[in-house]
């Protein structure tokens, strides 16, 4: 009788509205990268170039959702992922990106690529290769269900660590303390 | 000390040195300041901070606690629709429409001129004559599409508030029926000199065996309260009377105040002879303004008698007086540690207890803090003895209880009824048909189904403060759960971050749910928010913010499952529309350019 070598967990993460702050974080837990690598197995991620996700147990979203693209990628993240996680204040809350929630789009548009000072004759992009951005910029779980969150801007590595490990050794992930923090 | 109210001073210094300069009176300044601009201007805040000697900071963060001060330019004329279920059940929505309408101002805003602003407040205590407003903090009761037309009139001719018809702020008592108290006609003192004939002990001794427990809502056994007041050290006590009346449906304080005002000034002197107190508060809720000159006037009978002030009857060593406080629009305030902290000039932010207001209240001092019904009860208790009150009610209620009905019911007003009395009961008695639902207690309180009227109101079956909102079967319990969870959302102090958080979540749900975009996971999100805010806010407030939501979801689900477009997710908003805008700026309409709301409509 041989027991089964258990199946590395797939893991896929993307970086929709954020500033990839979340992913460098991520990367912040050092060392223990070998032994993450060694218990999962990534799919579409910054870190590999796999452009689509296939599917996997757990997938981790950073940044909220500013344009028609980061909502196909959601739901695309949504369909193969077992468990979906926000990482991150903008993916939790909108964060940074959504301070232009207080202005109408058209706002935002004309003051960058028609008002702004050395612009001339400028015109808003309308190429049809081009997302069209949302009115809003909307926290994730708004637009497909979320099965955790994990605050912070970004939440440290240490944070991002401990949660993961939880999940993978199949305990429901408890961040406490210093680990949770929403700044 | 007493101030002369009604001698309004005419410019910022008189309004400092009437208050002494003292900032523990904060608030009042603000207030009085307030009444020469409309509003507080910077500088006067800047002005006050250094007259006080206090950071500018401590003034800035008090002016933007209270709803009713306002540190940007407000209308000449400020118009509040009170908010209230009972009140949107009686059309205030269309009634503030058509106002905003003829007087060319948009809701929350000030119109171009400055002439006029139009906002919703919370529950202003006029829900048996609703709909109501407030002009420039006075009451206004009994809306009707042609009082609009009228008030709009008046606005516009820029007529003065005291140029108005009388009539429109006649507040009527509209008391239904009368027992003990109601029908207590009492000549002011007599209650006092009984008491002091049975000496300081034997009053408590009365009080306790009447087993009289608070009118406010928590219920707590009186006796017990003003005993470890009494026994706290500290020779300088204070009596405060909570008339902060903040919770929605809530309206019998008000009565008691405008026709019984020296049954609740003789309570808190009873309060003050028993636990030796020399220094009391009434903390009147700033929508209750217009009592104030007839309350300062019953205060200053009381002390023309000797009913107030050094040796009051005649009785050496005891000597206690009453200065009234105003509110300034904050439900939390009714709270009582936030009541002290708002008294004291602040915040109104609730304390981390212990110590309890009854060993550290007002200024360190032991402070009893009561219910104006409870104060005015006591009068009974003092003149027929401990044991006569407690031959009514119930056996963990004594005594009776007043009900401010309102709602769906042919005669809305105040109930006197002894605890125990049966819903069924009140329900006839103020003409309710085909009633669906009864909400007791307020918005913090409980929601009745009809297969539950056969229950009785007291503390150990259904506990109240005294509202009574009635709901007949055309009225949808979602709707009124979810007014209720905008009251709270509205009033949470932000203090602590469950209920800060927390409350505007429980309204995004319930919005959402709303505006026809509700899943069945929303409904799990719900219950767990209804947990979390029970279990993790650090006061009453925001504990009790899930209580609509959580009885309308078990006894009127369907009204949340009707609701529902998903059986499993749906987004919180209409995805393709939120690309309108962009479209509209790029001209574009490929298909790229839309989104399906409906991930399966977008394979
Ligand atoms: C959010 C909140 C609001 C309250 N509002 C009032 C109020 O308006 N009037 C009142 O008498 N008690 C109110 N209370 C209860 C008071 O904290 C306190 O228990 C009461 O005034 C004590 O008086 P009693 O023992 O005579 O009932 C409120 C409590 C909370 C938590
Ligand atoms: S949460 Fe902070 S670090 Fe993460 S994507 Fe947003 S801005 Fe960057
Ligand atoms: S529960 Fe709400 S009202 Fe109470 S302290 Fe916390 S934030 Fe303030
Ligand atoms: S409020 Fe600014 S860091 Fe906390």
């Amino acid at each position: 009788m041989t027991t089964p070598v258990p199946r590395k967990l797939r893991v896929a993460t993307t970086s929709l509205a954020g500033c990839f702050g979340c992913h460098m974080s991520f990367l912040d837990i050092d060392e223990h990268l070998f032994e993450l690598v060694e218990l999962i197995e990534f799919d579409r991620s910054p870190l590999t170039d796999i452009k689509d996700v296939g599917p996997c147990d757990i997938g981790l979203i950073e940044g909220g959702v500013c344009n028609s693209e980061n909502v196909h990628v959601l739901r695309e993240f949504r369909r193969n992922c077992k468990t979906l996680i926000a990482l991150g204040a903008c993916a939790v809350t909108g964060g940074l990106p959504a301070q232009r929630n207080h202005l109408s789009l058209s706002e935002c548009l004309r003051e960058v690529y028609q008002f702004r000072p050395g612009v001339e004759n400028g015109q808003i992009p309308n190429d049809p290769e081009l997302p069209l951005p949302l009115d809003k910029v909307r926290p994730i779980h708004e637009v497909v269900r979320v099965d955790y969150f994990i605050p912070g801007c970004p939440p440290s590595g240490p944070a991002i660590w401990k949660f993961l490990t939880d999940l993978i050794a199949g305990r429901t992930p408890r961040l406490t303390g210093g680990l949770l923090h929403y700044d | 000390m007493p101030t002369t109210p009604l001698a309004a001073p005419v410019d910022l210094d008189g309004v400092l040195q009437r208050h002494q300069h003292n900032p523990t009176r904060l608030l009042q300044i603000l207030i009085d300041a307030q009444d020469l601009a409309g509003w507080l201007p910077a500088p006067t805040l800047t002005h006050i901070a250094a007259a006080l000697g206090i950071p500018r900071a401590r003034v800035e963060g008090v002016a933007g606690f209270y709803s009713f001060l306002y540190t940007r330019p407000v209308g000449r004329y400020r118009v509040l629709f009170s908010d209230n279920i009972t009140d949107r059940m009686l059309g205030n929505d269309g009634l503030m429409d058509a106002l905003c309408r003829k007087l060319w101002v948009e809701p929350g805003k000030l119109s171009e001129d400055g002439l006029v602003s139009v906002a919703t407040t919370s529950c202003t205590g006029l829900c048996d004559q609703g709909p109501a407003i407030l002009v420039n903090g006075l009451a206004i009761g009994q809306l009707s599409h042609r009082r609009i037309n009228e008030i709009a009139e008046l606005i516009r001719q820029q007529r003065p508030l005291d140029l108005w018809p009388a009539e429109y702020f006649r507040v009527d008592d509209n008391i239904r029926r009368k027992d003990a108290l109601l029908d207590l006609q009492m000549p002011p003192g007599d209650a006092l000199r009984a008491a002091i004939a049975r000496g300081r002990d034997g009053w408590l001794d009365e009080v306790r065996a009447s087993r009289l427990r608070g009118r406010g809502g928590a219920g707590f056994a009186t006796a017990v309260k003003w005993e470890s007041a009494r026994n706290a050290p500290g020779a300088d006590k204070v009596i405060v009377c909570n008339a902060d009346e903040g919770e929605p449906g809530t309206f019998k304080d008000r009565v008691l105040l405008n026709s019984y005002a020296d049954l609740v000034f003789e309570g808190m002197t009873l309060a003050a002879w028993a636990i030796g107190a020399s220094e009391g508060f009434l903390y009147l809720r700033g929508e209750y303004r217009y009592l104030r000159p007839q309350l300062e006037a019953a205060l200053a009978r009381r002390r023309e008698a000797g009913l107030l002030g050094t040796a009051i009857l005649g009785t050496p060593g005891f000597d206690f007086d009453i200065q009234i406080h105003l509110g300034a629009g904050a439900y939390v305030c009714g709270e009582e540690s936030a009541l002290i902290e708002s008294l004291e000039g602040k915040r109104g932010t609730p304390r981390i207890r212990p110590p309890f207001p009854v060993v550290k209240g007002y200024l360190g001092r032991p402070t009893a803090v009561n219910n104006v019904e409870t104060h005015a009860k006591t009068c009974l208790i003092a003149l027929y003895g401990g044991e006569a009150f407690a031959d009514t009610g119930t056996a963990q209620s004594t005594g009776t209880k007043l009900l401010s009905i309102s709602g769906d019911c042919a005669a809305p007003g105040i109930y006197e009824y002894p605890f125990g009395v049966p819903i069924t009961r009140i329900l006839e008695d103020c003409g309710a048909s085909d009633t669906q639902a009864v909400q007791v207690g307020g918005a913090a309180g409980i929601c009745l189904a009809n297969y539950e009227f056969h229950r009785h109101i007291a503390y150990e079956d259904v506990p109240t403060a005294g509202a009574f909102m009635v709901f007949d079967g055309t009225r949808d319990l979602f709707d009124v759960a979810r007014a209720f969870v905008h009251f709270f959302a509205h009033e949470s102090c932000g203090f602590c971050t469950p209920c800060r958080v927390g409350t505007s979540l429980l309204k995004g749900f319930m919005d959402k749910l709303a505006d026809g975009h509700g899943a069945r996971a929303d409904l799990n999100d719900i219950e767990w928010l209804d947990r979390l805010l029970k279990n993790a806010s650090h006061c009453g407030l925001g504990s009790a913010a899930p209580n609509p939501v959580i009885d309308t979801l078990q006894k009127f689900r369907p009204a949340y499952e009707r609701r529902l477009v998903s059986l499993d997710f749906e987004p919180a908003f209409d995805l393709d529309a939120a690309l309108a805008e962009a479209r509209q700026l790029t001209a574009r309409d490929d298909p790229g350019a839309h989104l399906k709301t409906h991930e399966e409509d977008a394979q």
